[in-house]
């Protein structure tokens, strides 16, 4: 079983990106589950939503407490949230962001046993008209970094599910988490 | 076709495929999704239904009613405080013999303000009248959607089925989307007995009735439920046969040879299964038992599934205030005419949505195998 948890802000589409990537690896083969932890928040307010990948069936209906990889949409969730909470020894943490890993290391003092990635889907976004200069859609970005870090998803059946489920911009949209499958390196 | 889905759009594609006629419904979290699509497919021309607009979800029941009396498949579906604002009309419906179906989401009830799961909305409905079904994953709502309007077609009971809060509710998972060629094979239009139809000269419904008949219309009302039990088997039969997927009343997972077994109902009963399964790697003779009906409650089938066995539990997501789990009184209560008396050990978990893990599960067996029982209420993973 691989358990992965998405930090977002309330709007962002964290919950979405869940089903998005639970149907890319469904089509794989993989047995899924997606679901947002629900408060009753407002826009812009931190929130989690997460995903399991099986391949057998999965059973266990209850919350993600340890998971292997946590996707954080946007850096400064980590300001207010501790997203590193709880990840699973020789996990993973991808941060979209500006800075590089050395630089995040030391900033945020992120030392634990995970490894650390970081993408600046913002620009990714920014280029490609998703949203606004002022509040880019980065979800669908992110879904690519995903893919490529936890390598549970395949990016053709990512692109393709990504492109399905956007209300605007099918193709943009899956270019972006395209490109940033291709920025990360593993 | 296999498709990623919410917990809610399995209803929603569920009365698609049922071919509701009249769809009445209030919105309200969690299960706003359900009517937002629903009314997305009327609009769209993927469900021909007239899609009525209600100010409350009294209205919702009432225009069913209204619906179901006339000779039209009705569908509804609400969640706790939208639930309880519709009791009166419950009872009319089932008094009435309407078969409306609807489906709830286990939400608590409040205050203080909640949006998470519990049973006790549709567990404080108990004698509503309404067959009850506790769902635990997409796939059974989807399932139980096309069998309830089956069942309380031929019984005259209207009927509910469960989902979990969020657990279901806004959980996406692959679902089976049962093919709606053998869909129409298994569920035909529904046929009313009656006509309401005023150019008819047609008969009234519900008019003052003494005590020289409502004594044997009740009689009546608990000869259907008894009546919907046997049925409820025999559409499962036909439907495994159809559809491959059968869910039984009480559905045992590695119960054969078990010493100790464990009645749930709900999510949880998925959840349990990973934790019965560690269970029997660790040696003990433990399995689980799904309790998927409330109403009418299957005693047969728990007897048999207590039989022999060393202890038992029961975990119960609600609570009857003042006296202990509902489940846990059923169960008892189905077992008192037996010779044997297992002990059993009442647990009352997750209220409110709290978690309830496979550790917490796994806690839970450890103590109807290990212990003897010394309260009605247990409470797991409270703050005490």
């Amino acid at each position: 079983m691989v358990e992965i948890r998405f930090h977002g802000r309330g709007g962002q589409g964290a919950a979405s990106a869940c089903t998005i990537y639970a149907d890319a690896a469904f089509r794989g083969g993989k047995s899924v589950q997606a679901f947002p932890m629900y408060g009753v928040e407002r826009r812009g307010a931190p929130v989690q939503s997460f995903v399991r990948l099986d391949d057998s069936p999965i059973r266990a209906r209850h919350n993600i407490y340890t998971p292997d990889h946590v996707i954080v949409l946007s850096e400064t969730l980590m300001n207010t949230v501790d997203c590193t909470a709880g990840i699973k020894a020789g996990g993973t943490l991808t941060i979209n962001t500006d800075k590089s890993v050395e630089q995040i290391k030391k900033e945020r003092g992120l030392d634990g046993d995970y490894k650390i990635f970081t993408v600046n889907a913002t620009k990714i976004a920014v280029e490609l008209g998703l949203g606004s200069v002022t509040s880019p859609i980065v979800n669908t970005a992110m879904l690519g970094a995903a893919a490529r870090v936890t390598g549970t998803a395949d990016i053709k059946l990512l692109m393709e599910c990504v492109a399905e489920s956007a209300p605007s911009k099918p193709e943009k949209n899956a270019e972006a988490a395209k490109e940033t499958f291709e920025a990360i390196t593993v | 076709m296999k498709k990623v889905l919410t917990g809610n759009h399995a209803v929603s594609y569920g009365a698609m495929i049922a071919r509701a006629e009249v769809v009445a419904a209030y919105p309200i979290t969690p299960q706003t999704q359900i009517v937002e699509k629903l009314s997305e497919m009327c609009a769209d021309g993927d469900l021909d239904a007239r899609f009525i607009k209600v100010e409350s979800e009294h209205s919702a029941m009432a225009a069913c009613i209204g619906a179901s009396a006339s000779g039209a498949r009705a569908f509804t579906a609400t969640s706790s405080q939208g639930l309880a604002l519709m009791d009166e009309m419950l009872h009319w419906a089932s008094h009435a013999r309407l078969p409306i179906v609807m489906a709830n989401i286990n939400r608590s009830l409040g205050p203080p303000w909640t949006i998470w799961t519990d049973q006790n909305d549709t567990i404080s409905r108990r004698d509503t009248g309404w067959i009850q079904f506790y769902c635990e994953s997409n796939q059974e709502v989807i399932d139980t959607m096309i069998m309830a309007f089956k069942i309380a077609e031929q019984v005259k009971l209207p009927a509910f089925l469960t989902l979990d809060s969020f657990y279901i509710s806004h959980t996406s998972e692959a679902e089976e989307l049962p093919n709606q060629k053998l869909v129409d094979e298994y569920l035909s239009k529904y046929q009313a007995e009656t006509d309401l139809d005023p150019t008819k000269g047609s008969p009234a419904y519900g008019s003052l009735t003494t005590d020289q008949w409502y004594f044997e219309l009740q009689i009546k009302m608990q000869r259907a439920m008894e009546q919907a039990y046997d049925i409820i088997l025999k559409e499962n039969d036909l439907f495994e046969k159809m559809f491959g997927r059968s869910y039984l009343p009480v559905e045992g997972y590695r119960t054969d040879d078990a010493d100790y077994v464990v009645f749930v109902s709900g999510t949880i009963a998925s959840t349990i299964k990973d934790a019965i399964d560690r269970a029997r790697e660790n040696g003990i003779k433990v399995g689980s038992a799904k309790v998927r009906l409330f109403r009418p409650f299957p005693k047969a089938m728990i007897r048999e599934m207590a039989k022999g066995r060393k202890r038992l539990g029961v975990i119960d997501r609600n609570i009857s205030y003042g006296s202990e789990g509902a489940f846990f009184t059923e169960i008892k209560g189905a077992l008192y005419s037996q010779s044997e008396h297992p002990e059993i050990h009442g647990f009352i978990a997750g209220l409110g949505g709290r978690d309830v893990t496979v550790d917490s599960a796994y806690e839970m067996i450890r103590l109807v195998v290990e212990t003897s029982p010394e309260k009605d209420i247990n409470w797991q993973g409270a703050k005490l």
